[in-house]
């Protein structure tokens, strides 16, 4: 089904309770890869389309959960706008070809890497409405910066992959286009000085932004990748004290230019090295300064990159490897972003929960979805 | 103030049940006696009064959930408590409750500068998280101005917000993990060192959840480099509906202060008189404030000082040294102290898309007339979040009603123009009736089955939140 509007959509989601019909909810589908496979009647959310608010003034934008991201992107550009988050793009790593939805962004909370500076998809997003797995229409935040009136939905829906409602619009917070960017790149490091090094950079006064590592390969020496943006002369400054202040760690040059037209944080966004290889491609957050452990930890062999200044750790194993039996000691959490269903059912997507937790959100799924059928097993 | 008939069978067992606290906890921890219950009577919500049962104040997050069990076990309602600074009523008592408190927590437990995470217990307040990192050129970013006295704990309950969460955002955004206690006594570690949930947003929704989800007993806090330096600029406008304008107009250009506050004429003169800062007697004033190293900070005011003289200032002060910025914001941070010193006065706290401003400063204008109550405006200009001050005489009979009445018709207004409620105070007893008009009973009901799945007795701050109407039937079958 292809609903056009939210009463639709409604009216389809309660006749399905009724009928117990599983569903499974796709916006671009280019992120289809991303948890587990579901079966079910497709609901298609690409007909629930456009932006409804935009004011550049007050920095909001209010969209339908199926409009393609790109067109958002487009307009907020046109009044020199952005979206704070700099969501993935993870065509390239699925291999798939679809138009990504600001939907689809939103149930996943794709970020990229300004997250470090500028907070993830959900920190942005401030307003949502949805229809729960009863086909009841829930709306929640709204389309102002700062909201606590009552519990806060919306950072629950963002990055529940569609298992506890369908969403149907998302409101967001925007920022500014800098004028200007810089990358400030340090040669040659391993994996631990590269955790120093972004390390050093992000606890300097420079408001950096962006601080990802790639080893070498592809004929290229190991990057250590720094990113300030901000006004023109702000930005020469700033990346000037920086690259004074790496100098300690080993060759350093700065790559003027805007972040966003810029290949290299594009790469480094999509995790593009990670992708191309041949395995599974894991994603793991944790303490920066344990990224370097963690690399220790899956050895040689894996291939990875580096975001988030050494706490986002993206890899690709040979297939089947437990990688979170690997992470014993270190804190955090690690998905498995890509795999055949196989391993996927042996491992789990998702990072087991404890006890007490896992039971929360057991509860919380059966008293969204009480008949189970929105994306059902999606998140294992 | 309606609130639910206290639980008579309840009252009768007071001598057991806190003789059950009595058993573990030290003696000055177990507070029962109603001369020494008082100081717990009421929040920074003065207005609503009701003595707990009784106080504990556990010393470690093993004790708080020593003291849910018991709860739970006797059916005891809990009112979780922090310093008791909320304005909505947040932690105002029942009479059959055992309030809770955690203000002996207050240690810091780790710091981590190459992390850059703090971990503390909730009972420490606001500013010393940052009292704590600060000989290291660190900083804890939200900034409420009840800083001195607010602890972590409520910050957490409420998402608190400051004058500087335009850049750095609220709580929510700068808050990594918690231990929290269940209403069970089940003690779970949500988040930590690290960005993201694993599965569901868990620590999204008990930040802000008014102390309905769980006692919050430590937290892993975002602590940020500090900026090389800052600099405020004051502005004087002749009309608010420019001085709001010229707000649109600074962030639309790109660029992005680290706060915008404004004050109406009411609140500048009464400033004035209060804390002698200085400040031109114009109608509408606008603080605007940028950091970064000396020439960041010149590029930024250059740009914010060109568009603001499009507006025709009638004053326009850049400080010049670090006392003139602590004149500038002097006067700002007295506000709220200084209203208190000539009035009794309610503080509002809607938000609403800046665009609506000049809008709802006429309405509310109009409001003021029609009510007869004068109205004072001091708020974070730059996200839309208001805060009119309205201005009445408690000895006045009748004069509260008419206050908490104009109150209510200015939220409404806000809710009406597409904002909300409550910016960062929360609703606590005080928005929980005026909740239906911005929410309908289904949008409520999602919120509330949430509540349901943590606290399925409903015995965790019960009367707060929503309309009582809402809950009363799993308030009575619990
Ligand atoms: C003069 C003044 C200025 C203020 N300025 C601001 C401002 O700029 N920005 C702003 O956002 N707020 C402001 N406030 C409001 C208030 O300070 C905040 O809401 C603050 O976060 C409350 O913290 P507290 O520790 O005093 O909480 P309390 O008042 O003790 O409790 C607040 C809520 O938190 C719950 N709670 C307390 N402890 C816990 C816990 N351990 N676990 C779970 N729940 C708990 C309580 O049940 C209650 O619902 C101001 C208040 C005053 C009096």
């Amino acid at each position: 089904m292809k609903p056009k509007s939210e009463t639709e959509l409604a009216d389809a989601v309660r006749v399905s309770a009724a009928k117990g019909t599983r569903l499974q909810i796709r916006g671009g589908g280019t992120r289809a890869g991303l948890g587990h496979s579901v079966t079910g009647e497709l609901v298609d959310v690409t007909g629930l389309k456009g932006i409804s608010l935009y004011e550049p003034g007050a920095l909001t934008i209010v969209a339908a959960a199926g409009t393609p991201l790109e067109t958002i992107e487009k307009t907020l550009a046109k009044e020199g706008q952005r979206l704070p988050f700099e969501p993935m793009d993870h065509r390239a790593l699925y291999g798939t070809n679809g138009k990504p939805t600001i939907g689809g962004v939103v149930a996943a909370n794709i970020s990229g890497p300004r997250r470090i500076q500028a907070g993830a998809c959900r920190d942005s997003l401030i307003g949502v409405r949805f229809v729960d797995g009863e086909g009841t229409i829930v709306k929640n935040g709204g389309r102002v910066m700062k909201n606590v009136t009552g519990y806060d939905l919306v950072k629950l829906m963002a990055g529940s992959h569609g298992t506890l409602g369908v969403l149907t619009e998302v409101a967001f917070k925007v920022l500014p286009m800098p004028e200007a960017g810089a990358t400030v790149i340090i040669e040659g490091l391993d994996y631990k000085n590269a955790c120093k090094a972004m390390s050093a950079a992000l606890t300097a006064p420079y408001d950096v932004n962006g601080a990802a590592h790639l080893p070498e390969g592809a004929g290229k020496p190991a990057r250590t990748c720094i990113r300030v943006e901000g006004f023109e002369g702000s930005v020469k400054y700033r990346s000037a004290r920086l690259k004074e202040l790496l100098a300690e760690f080993g060759d350093v040059s700065v790559e003027a230019g805007l972040a966003d037209s810029g290949r290299l944080w594009q790469q480094i966004r999509d995790a593009e090295s990670v992708a191309a290889g041949e395995g599974d491609v894991w994603r793991m957050s944790v303490k920066p300064s344990d990224g370097a452990r963690l690399a220790d930890a899956l050895g040689s062999d894996a291939q990875l990159q580096f975001d988030w200044g050494g706490g986002l750790v993206w890899a690709c194993v040979s297939e089947g490897t437990n990688v979170r039996a690997l992470m014993k000691g270190i804190d955090g959490h690690a998905t498995l972003i890509r795999s055949s269903d196989a391993t996927a059912r042996e491992l789990g997507v998702f990072h087991p929960e404890p006890a007490p937790l896992a039971k929360i959100s057991a509860g919380l799924r059966s008293r969204f979805d009480p008949h189970g059928i929105l994306n059902p097993g999606r998140m294992g | 103030m309606e609130m639910p008939v206290p639980d008579q069978e309840v009252l009768d067992r007071k001598a057991s049940i806190v003789a059950r606290f009595e058993e573990f906890l030290p003696a000055e921890a177990v507070i029962s006696d109603p001369n020494e219950t008082r100081a717990y009577e009421c929040d920074a919500l003065t207005a609503y009064r009701c003595q707990p049962l009784a106080v504990v104040l556990p010393g470690s997050t093993e004790e708080v959930a020593a003291c849910l069990k018991i709860c739970h076990a006797e059916g005891v309602p809990v009112v979780p408590r922090g310093a008791g600074t909320s304005l909505a009523g947040g932690s105002l008592p029942t009479s059959d409750s055992i309030v809770i408190g955690v203000s002996r927590m207050n240690a810091v437990l780790e710091t981590d500068y190459e992390n850059r995470f703090i971990k503390v217990q909730t009972g420490r307040t606001n500013l010393s998280v940052t009292g704590a990192v600060e000989e290291n050129e660190f900083f804890y970013a939200p900034d409420p101005s009840s800083q001195l006295a607010c602890a972590i704990a409520g910050n957490i309950a409420m998402n608190s917000g400051g004058a500087h969460c335009l850049k750095y955002g609220v709580t929510t955004n700068n808050l990594m993990g918690v231990r929290m206690v269940t209403m069970q006594g089940e003690i779970v570690d949500i988040g930590g060192a690290f960005l993201d949930a694993a599965v569901y947003d868990l620590l999204g929704v008990i930040c802000g959840s008014e102390g309905q989800l769980g006692i919050v007993t430590e937290a892993t806090l975002r602590i940020l480099r500090k900026p090389e330096g800052a600099r405020p600029v004051l502005l004087g406008f002749d009309r608010s509906e420019v001085a709001g304008a010229c707000v649109a107009d600074i962030i639309k250009a790109g660029v992005l202060p680290v706060a915008i506050e404004f004050m109406d004429r009411p609140c500048i003169r009464a400033t004035e008189d209060f804390a002698h800062a200085g400040y031109p007697d114009v109608e509408a004033l606008l603080i605007v404030e940028v950091e970064g190293s000396e020439a960041e900070i010149v590029e930024q005011l250059e740009k914010i000082k060109t568009i603001a003289r499009k507006h025709n200032p009638s004053e326009l002060r850049e400080s010049a040294s670090a006392e003139e910025s602590a004149a500038i914001w002097k006067g700002r941070k007295a506000a709220f102290g200084a209203m208190g010193q000539i009035n009794d006065y309610i503080c509002l706290d809607g938000t609403i898309p800046v665009s609506q401003l000049p809008l709802v400063l006429r309405r509310m204008e109009e409001l003021s007339k029609e009510y007869g109550l004068d109205v004072a405006n001091v708020f974070h200009a730059g996200d839309g979040n208001l805060h009119p001050l309205i201005l009445f005489d408690a000895n006045k009979p009748g004069d509260l009603e008419t206050c908490e009445a104009m109150g209510a018709e200015i939220l409404k207004l806000c809710v009406e123009v597409g904002g909300c409620l409550t910016g960062e105070h929360g609703v606590g007893v005080e928005k929980r009736d005026l909740m239906l008009t911005q929410y309908n009973e289904g949008d409520l009901e999602a919120q509330v089955r949430v509540k349901d799945v943590f606290d399925g007795k409903w015995l965790l701050n019960p009367a707060k939140v929503f309309p009582l109407i809402t809950t009363r039937a799993r308030r009575e079958a619990a």
